[in-house]
């Protein structure tokens, strides 16, 4: 008898594309956000797969945070142009700019934070109802209970204790005037899926993610780009080290790691051996033990 | 790693399971120990949960502060919401729901339960087959999860002895003879704590001769659960891309539901009644794909320019669904704040229809510890499981439950606060 099953990637891609066109059939303005990182990139490319020969029937929305790594900018821009999507960029250099944010101050001062004012603001301003985001469930552990539908009140908050049950293939984008959803189709993708996918798809990918020599400083552990944004300290050595990123965000608090992986099958490598979570290179998660379920409750992404 | 084990990455299936039980099944223990044996943890995580563990005055590592996320579980000790959690072996990947077991937390186990091919069902060896272990196995045949595993844990608690897992496979089995969507149960005796036959096969228990708990998960079969005989789409949107090169194209996108598509199958549109023929099936990599079937996600285009749009569904001619107004349904009431209304109008959600439905009747309510119809007490509040019948203001394309998980599943949603109340199976 013939055998009717796809393999476990298929099925991932299968179930975000099915959650990509629900969310363009029940809200009025849905927009994808990209943060330039791996899991946005393939969040783009499913989203081609989902509505082709059309475009992409929503905006990119890039919340810039004024710290990036060149590279995210330029890799940006070539893949707005190859798609035809349009981008919208929300600035938080903008928000402290008008006062609607206050930059930290500090040395691990971090506009990480702030991004959540600008990002709200963003879709405030561009009355978007659905919030699109590369969010996976494996990647920490308020993020294992998020939704894949996941309910914001009128002031963008997420209230874990009153999340809507979702049952089989049926999501409820039910909502009154003003509230909006985050919407994560990868929810169910783990890392290795990701890069599996990356790779069988021959999706290009910034340099970042490749090993490179780069000038770093060591900081509470973790290994810092020697930026603008970020200078060494008095007893901070300046190191120039073969380094690549497990994941690409702010450029202030997203740690390099020590690699010589140059290629695809390099990178699925050093996953598979990885006994270290990659968001283990954010600083941004270490502050406390609820560091994220408190954003995620504020309305971060 | 070799080019032949990430081929077979590549290659492997996926299987969703659910375990249901309270902290003291040792459930947490089991999942830990499944993640832990397989790396589907690392070590920062271990070491933030020895970190909490210690804060806590546990004295060993807490293995259920893994799946206990939200800050509010870890004060109050319990899982309050349904967590996924992912593993991967080298023959196939895992995806678990995890819920908590009490009765409090019925919809809970519901919702975990609606997606799973297999469910685990926890019984302490000590205690046997208890309450729970009914209410665990009723929802998991409401649900119609196909696959069982009874896991007589706490083997180690009364010396690896025949006798208390025989006991339990008899009474389990009796008790099991009423549960007619199950088809496969399989008894397992283990120690999630110290190990036995949950990876490895246990050397304390020579009179077991099957398998150890992953070696099963990993190789029963599920590939006959799906539906692939009633040809079901279900249309999510209409591609119109109104550029030259695909000027006068209108793929209808969704994801199959049941049964198998091909190009040249001729198809009937519902509710509408029209037919056509399939011309060809589309994704983005193949514009020629030869069949389509659950869960792949295409687009089609048909012979003919008819009016279709969401909600409608592409079915074969030779075999349609049904397209009613009434319905009868087997419910989970999810809503903490308002009960059940009979006369009460809700709005339904099926398939990816959606229009408003009065409840004209609710006939009983079941008991799920014992599995007594209740009928003097028809107020069904939350977690409670009720029959109830539905009229619905435009027809509905469906299957019975029993039949297609997808074309026979609905939710009821709350026109005020637009909360999901309910969870439905068509009968």
């Amino acid at each position: 008898m013939k055998q009717y099953t796809i393999t476990h990637i298929r099925q991932l891609e299968a179930e975000s594309i099915f959650i990509m066109r629900e969310t363009a059939a029940q809200f009025e303005k849905p927009v994808l956000m990209f943060s330039g990182g791996k899991d946005s990139i393939v969040m783009v490319h499913l989203a081609m797969k989902a509505f082709h020969p059309a475009k992409i029937p929503f905006p990119l929305l890039h919340v810039d945070t004024g710290h990036n790594f060149e590279e995210t900018i330029e890799y940006r821009d070539q893949l707005v142009q190859k798609t035809g999507a349009e981008l919208i960029v929300g600035s938080v250099q903008k928000s402290i700019d008008e006062g609607r944010a206050i930059e930290e101050t500090g040395l691990n001062a971090s506009r990480n934070a702030l991004q959540t004012i600008t990002l709200l603001d963003s879709l405030e301003t561009h009355k978007f109802d659905a919030a699109l985001g590369g969010a996976r469930r494996d990647e920490e552990k308020a993020r294992a209970k998020e939704r894949f539908f996941s309910h914001r009140n009128e002031f963008g908050e997420w209230d874990p204790k009153n999340q809507r049950p979702e049952l089989w293939n049926i999501f409820n984008g039910s909502k009154n005037h003003g509230e909006h959803f985050r919407v994560f189709p990868i929810s169910n993708w783990t890392e290795m899926d990701i890069w599996q996918y990356i790779r069988m798809e021959n999706i290009e990918m910034p340099s970042l993610y490749f090993t490179h020599r780069r000038k770093v400083i060591e900081r509470n552990g973790t290994l810092l780009a020697l930026t603008d944004f970020i200078q060494p300290q008095a007893g901070e050595k300046v190191q120039e080290l073969d380094v690549r990123f497990r994941t690409i965000g702010d450029a202030t608090c997203t740690g390099a790691v020590l690699s010589k992986a140059s290629d695809m099958d390099d990178i699925i490598g050093e996953v598979a051996a990885a006994r270290q979570t990659e968001r283990g290179t954010r600083a941004d998660d270490k502050r406390s033990e609820s560091a994220m379920e408190d954003r995620k409750k504020a309305g971060y992404f | 790693m070799s080019s032949e084990t990430e081929k077979g990455y590549l290659n492997m299936d996926l299987l969703r399971f659910t375990t249901a039980g309270s902290v003291d099944d040792g459930k947490s223990t089991l999942i830990g120990r499944l993640l832990y044996d397989s790396k589907g943890i690392f070590e920062d995580q271990l070491e933030a949960i020895e970190k909490s563990s210690k804060q806590r005055g546990d004295e060993n590592v807490n293995l259920a502060l893994l799946t206990d996320g939200l800050k509010s579980e870890r004060e109050q000790g319990i899982t309050i919401d349904v967590a996924y959690r992912y593993f991967a072996t080298p023959k196939r990947k895992f995806i678990i729901a995890d819920t908590p077991g009490h009765i409090q937390y019925t919809r809970n186990m519901v919702t975990g339960a609606s997606t799973a091919n297999l469910a685990i069902i926890l019984v302490d060896a000590r205690n046997g087959v208890v309450e729970q272990t009914c209410r665990h196995s009723f929802i998991a045949n409401l649900l119609r999860i196909q696959h069982v595993v009874v896991a007589v844990n706490k083997m180690d608690l009364v010396d690896f002895k025949e006798e208390a897992y025989e006991k339990i496979k008899k009474d389990f089995s009796d008790f099991a003879s009423r549960l007619d969507n199950i088809i496969d149960v399989t008894f397992i005796p283990i120690s999630a704590l110290k190990g036995d036959n949950v990876v490895k096969k246990s050397e304390q228990m020579d009179w077991y001769a099957g398998p150890s708990l992953l070696y099963h998960l990993e190789t029963v079969y599920i590939g006959s659960d799906a539906n692939h005989v009633d040809a079901r789409f279900p249309v999510q949107w209409v591609i119109r891309p109104h550029s030259d090169e695909y000027h006068d194209f209108r793929g209808y996108a969704g994801r199959v539901a049941g049964g198998v598509f091909k190009p040249g199958d001729e198809v009937t549109v519902q509710p509408s009644g029209f037919s056509s023929k399939i011309k060809a099936i589309h994704s983005m990599d193949d514009p020629d794909v030869k069949e389509a079937y659950y869960p792949m996600s295409v687009s089609i285009t048909l012979e003919d320019e008819i009016d279709i749009g969401r909600g409608d569904m592409i079915v074969k001619q030779n075999n349609p669904p049904k397209v009613e107004q009434d319905l009868e349904a087997m419910i989970c009431w999810f809503s903490r704040e308002k009960s059940l209304q009979e006369r009460g109008k809700y709005y339904i959600r099926q398939t990816s229809r959606s229009t408003k439905a009065m409840v004209k009747q609710i006939c009983y309510k079941v008991n799920i510890n014992t599995l007594h119809k209740v009928e003097d007490d028809l107020d069904v509040k939350l977690n409670d499981i009720a029959r109830i019948k539905l009229r619905t203001a435009s027809p509905v394309i469906y299957d019975s439950y029993r039949r297609n998980r997808n074309t026979g599943s609905f939710v009821l949603v709350d026109e005020q606060t637009n909360q999901t109340v309910a969870a439905g199976m068509i009968l």
